[in-house]
C-alpha cells in the first residue's frame, strides 16, 4: 500500500539524513525538470483527472502555476494522487515538493507537521448532503444519522464538534477516499455525506442520481484552503507564496491569458512590475525575471482559474462570493509586488 | 607463528593455554561483543539522528500526544469511548477492534477449516469434491477482494433500514446486523455462581472417572455428566431464579435502529473473509495432520478391536494434532496481521483509527507506527506462547 511505504520513506529520510531540508527544493526541482505536485485521488473542480487523464482543477493549477515560474513550462508536473491520510507523510518525505490538495490551513498542521502553508487560494467551510427523500431541512435534526466521511481530515474533527456541542450523536462511518465515501453514501451506508462545502457540489455531480440528493444550509466550520510546503525551506516557501500573489495581482490588475502580452506596453507600474519589466522581478526569489508572466500567459490569473475549474464555466457553478477579490467584497488579497 | 616468537620458552612444552586470540570459544566471544557494541551504537546513532532531524523539520515529537484530547468519533468501540478522550484511548479502541476481529475470526476459521479438511477426506465423494473446489478457490483469491467481494458486493446491496429483513427478533440492512441484547437483572448472580459450580464439578468428576478408568478399566459417562453440570445446573438455576434477563429489542428511531447489539457492515465483511480465506489454508493443514497419521496406527487400533469414535478420539486426533498445530499456529498469526486490511473498508481496527486517523491528525508517524508495530508484534508473540505451550502439550510424549 502507498501509505505504509511513504511512511517508511518518511522514518528512513529522518533517520539517515545528515543535513537539514534548507532551501534545497528549488534545486531538486531544477535539476528534475518536473515539478512532484500532491493532489487528491479524483475531487472535480479542484484536483480531478478528465477523460483524456489530464489533471484539471483549481489545486492542480496552482501546480500548474508554480511549474511556470520555476520551469517556464506549465505542462512539466508530475501529479501524485493522495488520501487524505497520505498527503502530509508525502510532503514531510520529500515524495512531493508542493501539496495544494484542498488542505485546510490549521494550528497544528502549520506548527507541529513541519509543514508551511503558502496562502489561501480557496476560502471554505464545511457541509453537509443528505438524500432529499429524508426529509431534512437543517444540519439540527440529524440527531442520531450515520455520516460517511473521509478519515485524517478536519472534517472528522468538526463533525464531532459539532454533533457534541448539540448535544445529538451520530455514527462515523469512515473512509481512506471520497470516491468510497459517495459510494457509500449512494449505497444509503450513512444517511449524510459532510465534507468542505465546495466538495459537497464537486461530490453531488459525481452522484449517480445528483438530484436525489441536496447539500444542508448550515456551515459548520472555516476551512481556509491553501497550498503547502515544508518548512526550513524559505526560498521554495516564498515561491509558492508569491506565486499566488501574483495570480490574485493578476486578476486585480486586470491581467488575463489573453491579454499578458498587450499589456507589456502597459505604462502602469503596478502592471509592469507584476510581470517582471520593472521592479523586484525575480532575482530575490531565484527565478527568471519573467516569472510571472509565464504563470499568467500560461495559466492565466485566479478569476479565470476559479471560472474555468469551480465557477460559472464550470460544471461545479460555485459563486465567488467570500472568494472574490477585496476588491469586490471578498476576502481574496495579495500583498503588492513592489 | 611460534617460530616468529622470540624463543626464550622451551619450545617442548606445549602450550596449554593459547593466547586468547587463539581460542575459538574467547574469540568469539569477543566478536560477538563487537557485533552488540556495533548493533547498539548504530541504533543510537539512527535514533539520534532521528530526532535531531525531526526537531530540525519542526516536527514534533515525543508521546505527550497521546494525552491530548482525540476529537474525533470511532464508529466502534467496545470500551466507553467519546470524542472528548484521549488520542491513547483511540489506540485502546482501535487495540480492541483489532482483537475482536481476530479472535471471532479465529474460532471460525478453526471450526470451518477441520469441518472442511474432514470432509476433504471424506469417502462420500460429493461432499469431498466440494471441499477440495472450496479449498482452491479461496485461497487462490487475494483477501483484499474477498474483503471487497463480502463488502460491495454482498452487505451493500441490503436494503435501507426502513425496509430491513427482520430474522431472529433482529433486523438486517446495509447499515448492519442489529440484534437482541439480553440485558442481566440484579439476580443473575446466581447463574453466574452455578456455571462456576458446575464446571469444577466436571473436573473434579472428570479426575476422579479418569483414575478409576486407571485403575478398574471402568467407563463412566464424563461427556453427559459434563453437558449436565455445565449447561444443565446454570439453565436449571436461571429457571429457578425466575429467568433474571429482559431483551433489549433494536428498534427503528430516528434514521436508524437502536437499542440491542450492532454488528456493523465492515465487522462482518472483514470476519467472513477472513474466516473463509483462512479456513481454506486450515482445512489443508488439517488433511495433512490427519494423513500423516501412519496407516499401521489405524490397523494396531482395529487388530485390538477399538470402535470408529474411539480409534479417531484417542488414536487419530492426537497424532494428527502434533503436526497441525505447528502450522496452524503461523496462520493464526496471519489472520491477525490480514485484520489491518480493515482499513480498505474502513472497519476501525487499530491500523484504520491509530496508524491511519491519529496518525494523520498529530502527524506523529514514528511514534504511532512504532507503537502500532509493537502491538502485532505483542499479539503474535502471544499468540506463539500459547500455541507453543499447547504444542507441548500435546507432543508425542517419548517413552
Ligand atoms: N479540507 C479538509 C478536507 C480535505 C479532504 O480530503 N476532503 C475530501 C473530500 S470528501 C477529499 O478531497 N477527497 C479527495 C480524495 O480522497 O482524494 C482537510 O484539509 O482536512
Amino acid at each position: 500500500m502507498i501509505k505504509r511505504s511513504l511512511i517508511t520513506a518518511t522514518i528512513l529520510s529522518a533517520a539517515t539524513s545528515g543535513h537539514v531540508l534548507a532551501d534545497v527544493t528549488l534545486d531538486a526541482v531544477k535539476a528534475r525538470g518536473v515539478l512532484q505536485c500532491g493532489v487528491s485521488t479524483g475531487l472535480p473542480g479542484f484536483s480531478n483527472p478528465d477523460d483524456k487523464g489530464n489533471w484539471k482543477g483549481l489545486d492542480v493549477d496552482m501546480c500548474r502555476a508554480v511549474a511556470a515560474a520555476v520551469l517556464g513550462d506549465a505542462t512539466k508536473v508530475k501529479y501524485i494522487p493522495l488520501t487524505a491520510k497520505e498527503r502530509f507523510t508525502a510532503l514531510q518525505s520529500g515524495e512531493i515538493d508542493l501539496l495544494p490538495r484542498n488542505t485546510t490551513w490549521t494550528q497544528t498542521r502549520d506548527t507541529q507537521l513541519g509543514l508551511n502553508f503558502a496562502g489561501v487560494n480557496y476560502y471554505d467551510g464545511q457541509g453537509f448532503m443528505v438524500s432529499k427523500d429524508l426529509g431534512v431541512k437543517s444540519a439540527k435534526e440529524l440527531d442520531g444519522a450515520a455520516v460517511c466521511i473521509q478519515a485524517g481530515t478536519t472534517t472528522e474533527l468538526n463533525l464531532a464538534d459539532y454533533f457534541r456541542l448539540n448535544g445529538m450523536s451520530y455514527a462515523p462511518v469512515v473512509f481512506d477516499t471520497s470516491d468510497q465515501t459517495v459510494k457509500g453514501f449512494e449505497a444509503g451506508r450513512c444517511d449524510v455525506l459532510t465534507s468542505d462545502q465546495s466538495q459537497l457540489y464537486a461530490l453531488r455531480i459525481k452522484l449517480e442520481k445528483p438530484d436525489s440528493a441536496m447539500v444542508l444550509p448550515e456551515v459548520i466550520s472555516k476551512e481556509p484552503l491553501g497550498p503547502v510546503v515544508r518548512q526550513g525551506d524559505d526560498q521554495w516557501f516564498n515561491i509558492v507564496k508569491w506565486t499566488h500573489n501574483a495570480l490574485l495581482n493578476a486578476e486585480e490588475l486586470g491581467v488575463t491569458s489573453a491579454n499578458v502580452d498587450e499589456m507589456k506596453k502597459s505604462k502602469n507600474p503596478n502592471v509592469r512590475r507584476l510581470i517582471g519589466l520593472e521592479g523586484p522581478k525575480g532575482k530575490g526569489l531565484g527565478l527568471n525575471d519573467d516569472w510571472a508572466y509565464q504563470v499568467i500567459k500560461q495559466i492565466g490569473n485566479y478569476g479565470e482559474s476559479f471560472d474555468r475549474n469551480v465557477g460559472a464555466g464550470s460544471p461545479l457553478k460555485v459563486n465567488r462570493g467570500i472568494n472574490a477579490l477585496w476588491t469586490d467584497g471578498g476576502l481574496q488579497y495579495a500583498p503588492p509586488m513592489r | 607463528m611460534s617460530s616468529n616468537r622470540p624463543s626464550s620458552e622451551s619450545p617442548t612444552k606445549p602450550d596449554s593455554t593459547p593466547r586468547f586470540w587463539n581460542d575459538p570459544d574467547k574469540r568469539a566471544l569477543i566478536f560477538q561483543g563487537l557485533i552488540v557494541l556495533a548493533l547498539g551504537a548504530f541504533i543510537l546513532t539512527v535514533v539520534s539522528n532521528t530526532l535531531h532531524n525531526l526537531e530540525q523539520r519542526g516536527i514534533t515529537t515525543g508521546f505527550d500526544f497521546l494525552s491530548v484530547e482525540a476529537g474525533f468519533g470511532i464508529l466502534q468501540s467496545l470500551i466507553p469511548y467519546s470524542e472528548a478522550d484521549s488520542y491513547g484511548r483511540t489506540f485502546i479502541v482501535g487495540l480492541l477492534n483489532t482483537v475482536l476481529v481476530s479472535f471471532l475470526g479465529i474460532i471460525a476459521a478453526t471450526f470451518l477449516g477441520f469441518l472442511i479438511g474432514v470432509g476433504r477426506l471424506s469417502k462420500n465423494w460429493l461432499l469431498a469434491k466440494i471441499c477440495a473446489v472450496y479449498v482452491e478457490i479461496f485461497r487462490n483469491i487475494p483477501l483484499l477482494l474477498q474483503i471487497f467481494f463480502w463488502y460491495f458486493a454482498v452487505l451493500r446491496t441490503l436494503p435501507s433500514p426502513r425496509q430491513s429483513f427482520e430474522l431472529f427478533g433482529g433486523y438486517l440492512n446495509v447499515r448492519g446486523l442489529y440484534l437482541p441484547a439480553p440485558i442481566l437483572e440484579d439476580g443473575f448472580g446466581i447463574v453466574w455462581t452455578a456455571l462456576i459450580v458446575g464446571i469444577v464439578a466436571t473436573w473434579l468428576f472428570k479426575r476422579w472417572a479418569d483414575k478409576k478408568h486407571d485403575e478398574s478399566g471402568r467407563e463412566y459417562p464424563v461427556g453427559l455428566i459434563a453437558l449436565g453440570l455445565i449447561v444443565g445446573l446454570p439453565l436449571l438455576v436461571f429457571f429457578f431464579a425466575g429467568a433474571p434477563v429482559t431483551m433489549d429489542y433494536p428498534a427503528l428511531k430516528g434514521f436508524n435502529f437502536r437499542g440491542g447489539v450492532t454488528l456493523i457492515p465492515e465487522l462482518i465483511a472483514l470476519w467472513l473473509a477472513l474466516t473463509i480465506y483462512t479456513a481454506a489454508f486450515i482445512a489443508e493443514i488439517v488433511r495433512g495432520g490427519i494423513l500423516a497419521v501412519p496407516h499401521g496406527q489405524l490397523e494396531a487400533a482395529s487388530a485390538l478391536g477399538l470402535p470408529r469414535g474411539r480409534t479417531l478420539r484417542f488414536i487419530i486426533i492426537p497424532q494428527a494434532l502434533r503436526v497441525i498445530i505447528p502450522p496452524l499456529t503461523s496462520q493464526y498469526l496471519n489472520l491477525t496481521k490480514n485484520s489491518s486490511l480493515a482499513t480498505a473498508i474502513g472497519y476501525p481496527d487499530l491500523v484504520s483509527v491509530f496508524a491511519g486517523t491519529t496518525l494523520n491528525q498529530t502527524g506523529q508517524a514514528i511514534e504511532v507506527i512504532f507503537m502500532t508495530m509493537a502491538v502485532y508484534l505483542t499479539l503474535s508473540v502471544l499468540t506463539s506462547i500459547f500455541m507453543n505451550w499447547y504444542n507441548s502439550r500435546s507432543a508425542l510424549i517419548e517413552r
